[in-house]
């Protein structure tokens, strides 16, 4: 590493002579600047091909794209050499449906399709008005019917049968859901001037924030049933799904309280002024304000909650890593993980890739 | 109206003093707090009346007696014949020994890469970025289960990777020569810690003086001294050798030197990774938030490269680097409980196999919350300390 940074440096880039091939310019400015740097060019070039070269070989050049129906043979043949892609359609629909009925995969898929709509909706700032809060009922509406079913000609399908991606975005989305009501009380709890429902509102959040998530799934798997009265048995996705709601809770409850501190005085004094209420006051003045602040941390925390959501692995919940990793298991196809991870991971890619653009684009254009 | 109409009595206040904004307040309160005492007492009934139902005694009794469970992979002694409590001693150990060596190599790592993508070439400064971004938008469970699948499809033991002479990877794990440690070892240790101490203090010293008449007095001939030749020369006293033990392959596994197992090796390796990505946003935003002027300031002063670094860009860019930093070691410490879905026997995957075993659930998970709690208390006290050292400090 020999230049630390381009800061000092920029303005004298800037006054070099403007002459000559600009490609050839734009080389000599970015990549051969001075001789260690060249060095450097040129050392990260060969690594990078060698490496770009052998993942091309693997993947690839000796790869097995198809093969005959549970026949992985033609697999076996290049292994360590050669990638075996056709574990993929081999297995897709299992890793993205689970065990939900085959006929009716159609439903979890268009569940899938309307969670990225509404996500896609929620991102318009034209949409960002009371109307979003009905049409994300509307759609959890419609998504809990078509998974369930049961009405309108659609067969019951128990959520014990639910897996893959569908499961991973209903934990995701619904933990948001329940989640941000949640953070926002327990944030105005946290500034509440009433030292009773503040000092429980510290207790709540410091107990999440202080232990893993892991350790709350296994409290939601294990011990929720011995909190319950006897005979009162609640299905384990739901349990796990209140074990994440009360996780992002905590988190959202952190980074709302941070937009809360933002909002000047001035806005709670004039609400004051205007005689409005507590609930008034910050539904019309102060919550608008503190969550425009926050929106890119926000954003930050959706991320990593959706990644989270991957920890119900530990227990035993068919979400998208779950199935990916049962998918597997088949002893014709074990050996093969590791491509099997890696379409996984591209789809985990896909839509934290998406959701980290968005924020880097609200956060250029908004606020100052 | 006009002014001499009768004007309402006052309201008689039924609570003296209180007006109408303390009752809510107080009403409120009694409210919440009535639903939560509510609520934990519905728990705890049917939690007491389960547990009766299931013949589990409360009580931390358990804890002494024989855990029975195997634990592979530890730097402390252990046998199954050993106590719970033992157990969880263990455990923990793990956790720390996972979670220390993870946050100095993911800050090293992370500092690396985010200086990096600050750098004057393109393509090193892109290769940053597209690490930070594949690692950062990828889950944790699933690259430390990928590294963990590579970690066993590599050669048997007899076939082993030979990186640099000394050094095996194969799939019993990482195998590094290592120096045995023994208690003479330990005294060395033990007095180059001291000399360090030392050091320190006489280097806070020589601050002062320049501080007082403004002349620079070298630091490190103490450094050398205190930190070198002290240590060393306790060593020759003692008369012990620093022979290096090299692991050698005999039969199907290796004799001698530092084994990393393969659990360890792939959570170790998955952690820093991860956490080095952030690491690297963080480093990166702090040397961004120095403002140029710093830069031309110390330019124009004519300092070296180093000692502007060292002098006037480091001490204010680690103000914006410290507190986000201690929230990714916090992340580091909790991930590393991720140790369960591949089997390396942290204190969660010990609590759990322990509450499997005996069906001591509530004790179980406190035992695991205290212990984050204490390590989380124990970094943020520390980060909080080395903050407020170099905070800001304003006239």
């Amino acid at each position: 590493m020999t230049v630390i940074t381009d800061i000092p440096d920029a303005p004298r880039a800037a006054r070099r002579p403007q002459v000559g091939n600009p490609v050839l310019r734009w080389l000599r400015t970015n990549l051969f600047s001075s001789i260690p740097n060249g060095i450097l060019t040129v050392a990260l070039l060969a690594v990078l091909a060698k490496g770009v070269i052998s993942f091309a070989q693997w993947g690839i050049a000796n790869a097995v794209w198809l093969t005959p129906a549970n026949d992985s043979s033609a697999c076996r043949a290049v292994r360590g050499v050669g990638a075996c892609w056709a574990i993929i359609p081999e297995k897709y629909r299992f890793i993205l449906f689970g065990t939900y009925p085959f006929d009716e995969q159609w439903r979890p898929a268009l569940s899938v399709l309307l969670f990225i709509a509404l996500f896609y909706l929620s991102t318009r700032r034209a949409l960002w008005r009371r109307e979003l809060a009905y049409l994300w009922i509307g759609a959890l509406a419609l998504i809990s019917v078509l998974m369930w079913g049961g009405v309108l000609g659609l067969s019951f399908v128990s959520q014990d049968r639910w897996g893959g991606l569908p499961v991973t975005l209903i934990l995701a989305t619904f933990g948001l859901a329940f989640g941000f009501p949640l953070g926002i009380l327990v944030a105005l709890g946290r500034r509440s001037k009433l030292p009773a429902i503040r000092s429980l509102s510290v207790l709540y959040v410091e107990l999440i924030r202080g232990v893993p998530l892991v350790s709350l799934l296994f409290m939601a798997s294990v011990m929720f049933p011995l909190f319950m009265p006897a005979g009162f048995n609640i299905d384990k996705l739901l349990r796990a799904q209140i074990a994440i709601i009360l996780f992002a809770g905590a988190y959202l409850a952190e980074v709302i309280r941070g937009g809360l501190q933002a909002v000047p005085r001035g806005q709670y004094e004039a609400a004051d002024a205007l005689g409005l209420s507590y609930w008034r006051k910050h539904r019309l003045i102060v919550l608008p304000q503190a969550i425009r602040h926050v929106i890119p941390p926000l954003v930050n925390t959706f991320i990593a909650f959706f990644k989270d959501t991957s920890l119900v692995l530990i227990i035993g919940i068919f979400d998208l890593l779950t199935t990916a990793k049962t998918a597997i298991i088949d002893p014709a196809w074990q050996q093969f993980s590791v491509e099997v991870y890696i379409f996984v991971a591209a789809i985990y890619f896909v839509f934290c890739f998406a959701m980290s653009r968005y924020s880097r684009s609200l956060e250029a254009t908004s606020g100052r | 109206m006009t002014s001499d109409s009768p004007r309402p009595p006052p309201r008689r206040r039924f609570f003296g003093a209180w007006g109408r904004r303390e009752l809510q307040g107080l009403f409120w309160q009694v409210l919440v707090v009535g639903i939560a005492v509510a609520v934990i007492a519905f728990l705890w009934s049917n939690t007491v009346t389960n547990l009766s139902a299931r013949r589990i005694t409360t009580g931390f009794a358990f804890l002494g007696r024989e855990a029975g469970m195997p634990i592979a992979d530890s730097w402390l002694s252990y046998n199954p014949k050993d106590t719970y409590l033992w157990a969880f001693v263990v455990g923990v150990a793990n956790t720390l020994r996972v979670a220390v060596i993870g946050i100095v190599l993911a800050t090293i790592l992370g500092t690396l890469i985010g200086i990096s993508r600050l750098s004057a070439n393109w393509l090193l400064s892109r290769l940053a970025a597209v690490y930070v971004e594949t690692l950062r938008d990828i889950p944790l469970l699933l690259q430390l289960l990928f590294w963990y699948v590579l970690m066993q499809a590599l050669p048997a033991a007899r076939a082993a990777w030979r990186p640099i002479e000394g050094v095996f990877l194969s799939n019993r794990g990482l195998i590094l020569p290592a120096i045995p440690i023994g208690s003479p070892q330990l005294w060395v240790l033990g007095v180059a810690v001291l000399g360090l101490a030392a050091f320190y203090m006489i280097r806070r010293w020589l601050i002062a003086q320049q501080m007082r008449d403004g002349k620079p007095r070298p630091a490190w001939p103490f450094a050398v001294g205190l930190i070198v030749a002290l240590p060393a020369l306790v060593s020759v006293l003692l008369g012990m050798s620093w022979k290096i033990e090299w692991p050698e392959l005999r039969g199907f596994n290796f004799v001698g030197g530092l084994t990393l197992a393969p659990e360890y090796f792939a959570l170790l390796i998955a952690l820093v990774t991860y956490t080095s990505a952030f690491i690297a946003e963080i480093v990166r935003s702090g040397i961004q938030s120095v403002p140029r002027g710093q830069w031309d300031a110390a330019n124009a002063l004519g300092l070296r490269r180093s000692f502007m670094l060292r002098q006037i860009i480091l001490p204010q860019a680690l103000r914006v680097i410290v507190p986000p930093m201690t929230s990714q070691y916090l992340n580091l410490t909790k991930n590393s409980s991720l140790a369960v879905a591949i089997g390396y026997q942290d204190v969660v995957s010990i609590a759990n196999t322990t509450l499997n075993q005996t069906g001591q659930a509530i004790e179980a998970i406190a035992l695991i919350m205290a212990v984050f709690l204490t390590i989380s208390l124990g970094i943020s006290f520390f980060m909080n300390w080395y903050n407020a050292r170099i905070a800001l400090v304003e006239r």
